[in-house]
């Protein structure tokens, strides 16, 4: 059925619906929340089955000569923990998740702009995703022919077998799941944003979802038409990739890498966003330099789409210069963003709770990921590092920062507006620290392994190569990791359990933007009122009349919403309740006219 | 509307600089292709909704002092449950699976997704304003 949805202003009540059970509610719903929550679960359900295959791994490794697994399972199991965490945990836990939840909040709007595509989106991930998994139970095993497939290696000689096939039709079908979120997503944000809410008073969160929907246009196609050509090659006898038919091997390396490295900012923009709305709201003070961070944002985008045979180095058949400077260029906007970040909190009164936690994490650990970015985009020293640990140690600096620090980091922060409860602080930090610890305990070693010149991927190396005992500390790290997701999972389900002493009210965080102005959990069709928006800070402004940073607005503002000394405003709210922050009074949600504020709970989530 | 557009005409400038420079600097052909695609891809829509952003009267989220009375009236229909998103995805499931184990269950992913295609497009009739 279909319901025509007016100005969040005029929406009456929103009849639920009743009849349909749970299960049928769950497959039939088109509800952007009801998704999002969805993508959220199963990406991280994937997160775990591809941390369990990475503690496999290192078990595997943490000693020489070990025959814990066999060779080839081993080659499976990295290819199938790169592709998990790649394809369907990294990328599908930030546009399929949290955007999906938040997008359409932030910009005030009732759903996505494409409700039954967006669900179409979700069916499609799962079916690839198991379909992906599958693999593991054909007789040849899953596809070990790594995450990215290179040809020769990935034809029907060298990788028979239905593991491999299936590999490639999953990856065609999540490859349009994410083509449509990408259209969805900037749809959402070009024609369902709130009256006065401008491209440039977007929450950065938003801000970057939308580039990165744009960068999935770009990237995701060519995935899915390589993977397409691939299929050919394999099953009806084209020679795209192969010599012996006149094909060119290393033109899918092109392809692959010409998706490959955009798809790495298109799981690292996200967690840009969010780290950054974060950051502000628990220093208290707006972003430091908006636009910069959104001009930034857009720059890291382009330069991203053409640097992408800087993974091709090796190959000799790339215009080394040309991608080495590109990759160098990065750094610049990426360099802003640092001191954008670092400007934000400047000065604040930072709060440490858990969100804030791992964003500061995410900032740290991606640094480090960054920097040893630069050693290798230098040819000279790829030429000596491509394939050994080191790079393994600088990608999961990279992707570990931005997916799990700065995912978990998301996932804490809006809790309270998935679940309408808080978090435990408590065991949420403890997993923090097990996690910061554990991070650099496993892949620190791993860069010293790369320059005593450990090739990645390998299942076995000999005694004398010297390499055991930092292998061994790896692992013990790796360990650490496993240790501290578990702990989060408890916080979980103890917040769960204990969720009626914690209920979260509308605004917890005394947050900015606007999914803080409705409900926890939101109603359906999202919002009963709007705030006025004035700045990129419309909720913010609404409970702050009195703050400096609200000043230049405030005159606009108590003009149009009487919140503040009570100008004269006819009926406005200033009449009917007081303005309050968060922990102050506890206002009645859901009439639809209540300043917006938490429930009188302490923001950190602690029952008094 | 002026503000998408301008984003996605800069993205296609940057593509199109891009693309030229790399074609002159390395004569290499795929790599060429794709820049020229993308700088397609952000003209297209760029230039429409610039196009448009100058015929069309601001809308009241382009409009930084709108009240919230402006944006008053119908934003657009959002179904609130469908069967047929399902349909199809399980559908696409099926096709892509014969594309690995051979044919049989293509024909039921292809009828299913015929199904759910039109199912598609008559619950949007019923539903009127679109
Ligand atoms: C949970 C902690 C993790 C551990 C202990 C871990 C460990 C490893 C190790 C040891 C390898 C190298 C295997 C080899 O080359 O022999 C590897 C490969 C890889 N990992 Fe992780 N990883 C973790 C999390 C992640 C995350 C979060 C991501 C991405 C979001 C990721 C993406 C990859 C990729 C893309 C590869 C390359 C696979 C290939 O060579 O084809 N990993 N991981
Ligand atoms: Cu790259």
């Amino acid at each position: 059925m279909t319901t025509l949805v007016t100005h969040p202003e005029s929406l009456s009540l929103p009849e639920e619906e009743h009849g349909t059970s749970g299960l049928l509610k769950w497959i039939t719903s088109t509800d952007h929340k009801v998704i999002g929550k969805s993508y959220t679960i199963t990406a991280f359900v994937f997160f775990l089955i591809a941390g369990c295959m990475a503690m496999l791994i290192r078990t595997q490794l943490a000693s020489p000569d070990n025959t814990f697994v066999s060779q080839h399972v081993y080659n499976e199991l990295f290819t199938m923990h790169g592709s998990i965490m790649m394809y369907l945990f990294a990328g599908p836990f930030a546009f399929g998740g949290l955007a999906n939840f938040i997008v359409p909040l932030q910009v005030g709007a009732p759903d996505m702009a494409f409700p039954r595509l967006n669900a179409l989106s979700y069916w499609l991930y799962l079916g690839g995703g198991i379909i992906m998994l599958s693999g593991f139970l054909t007789t040849s095993g899953a596809a070990d022919f790594g995450w990215v497939a290179y040809a020769p290696l990935s034809n029907s000689i060298n990788t028979p077998g239905a593991g491999p096939d299936m590999w490639i039709v999953a990856l065609i079908l999540t490859g349009f799941s994410a083509i449509f979120t990408g259209v969805n997503i900037c749809a959402t944000v070009f024609y369902l944003r709130a009256p006065g809410l401008t491209m440039f008073r977007m929450p950065i969160f938003t801000w970057n979802m939308m580039v990165t929907g744009i960068l999935i246009l770009i990237a995701f196609p060519v995935l899915t038409s390589a993977l397409v050509m691939l299929w050919c090659d394999r099953h009806i006898g084209s020679h795209i990739f192969t010599v012996s038919g006149g094909g060119v091997p290393v033109l899918w390396q092109n392809l692959f890498w010409f998706f490959g490295h955009p798809e790495v900012y298109i799981l690292a923009l996200p967690y840009f966003g969010a780290v950054t709305d974060i950051l502000a709201v628990f220093s208290r003070k707006p972003v430091f330099g908006y636009r910069g961070m959104v001009f930034c944002t857009i720059a890291i985008a382009a330069l991203s789409t053409s640097v992408w045979a800087h993974h091709m180095f090796t190959t000799g058949t790339v215009l080394l210069p040309f991608f080495s400077i590109m990759s160098y260029l990065i750094a610049v906007p990426t360099g802003i963003k640092f001191f954008n970040w670092i400007g934000t909190m400047w000065r604040g009164s930072i709060t440490f709770t858990t969100p804030m936690l791992f964003a500061v994490g995410f900032l740290i650990v991606f640094l480090f990921g960054g920097v040893t970015g630069i050693f290798l985009a230098s040819p000279p020293v790829d030429f000596a590092m491509h394939d050994t640990f080191f790079v393994v140690a600088h990608f999961h600096e990279v992707l570990f920062g931005t997916a799990v620090f700065g995912g978990f980091a998301g996932l804490t922060y809006w809790f309270p507006k998935y679940t309408g409860w808080m978090l435990n602080d408590k065991i949420g930090k403890v997993s923090f620290w097990l996690m910061f610890i554990g991070f650099w305990v496993t892949f620190m070693p791993q860069y010293l392994l790369g320059e005593k010149g450990m090739p990645r991927r390998i299942a076995e190396y000999l005694p004398s190569t010297g390499w055991a005992t930092l292998n061994r500390i790896s692992t013990g790290g790796a360990y650490l990791l496993f240790l501290s997701v578990f702990v989060m999972l408890v916080a979980f389900g103890e917040s769960w359990l204990k969720r009626k002493e914690r209920p979260a009210g509308d605004n917890p965080w005394d947050a900015h933007t606007l999914e803080w102005a409705t409900s926890s959990p939101p109603p359906h069709h999202n919002f009963y009122w709007i705030p006025p928006v004035r700045s990129e800070r419309p909720v913010w402004d609404h409970n702050h009349p009195d703050h400096p940073t609200v000043k230049e607005h405030a005159r606009e503002v108590r003009e149009l919403v009487g919140v503040g000394a009570g100008t004269g405003a006819r009926g406005g709210l200033a009449e009917e309740l007081p303005p309050s922050s968060a922990g102050g009074t506890s206002a009645p949600s859901g009439d639809g006219h209540g300043p917006v504020s938490g429930n009188g709970h302490d923001p950190t989530g602690e029952s008094k | 509307m002026r503000v998408e557009g301008q984003v996605l005409l800069v993205i296609a400038a940057f593509f199109g600089v891009v693309a030229l420079v790399y074609w002159f600097w390395s004569g290499e052909t795929s790599g060429t292709a794709l820049l020229t695609g993308t700088c397609l891809l952000g003209t297209l829509p760029g230039g429409y909704y610039f196009w448009w952003s100058r015929r069309m009267k601001p809308r009241a989220s382009d409009d930084p002092s709108a009240k919230r009375e402006d944006g008053e009236g119908v934003v657009g229909t959002f179904p609130s449950s469908s069967i047929w998103p399902f349909v199809l995805g399980v559908s696409a499931a099926l096709v892509a699976l014969a594309l690995v184990f051979g044919f049989w269950t293509a024909i039921v992913g292809f009828v299913g997704a015929t199904t759910a295609v039109l199912g598609i497009i008559r619950e949007s009739r019923r539903g009127g304003v679109v």
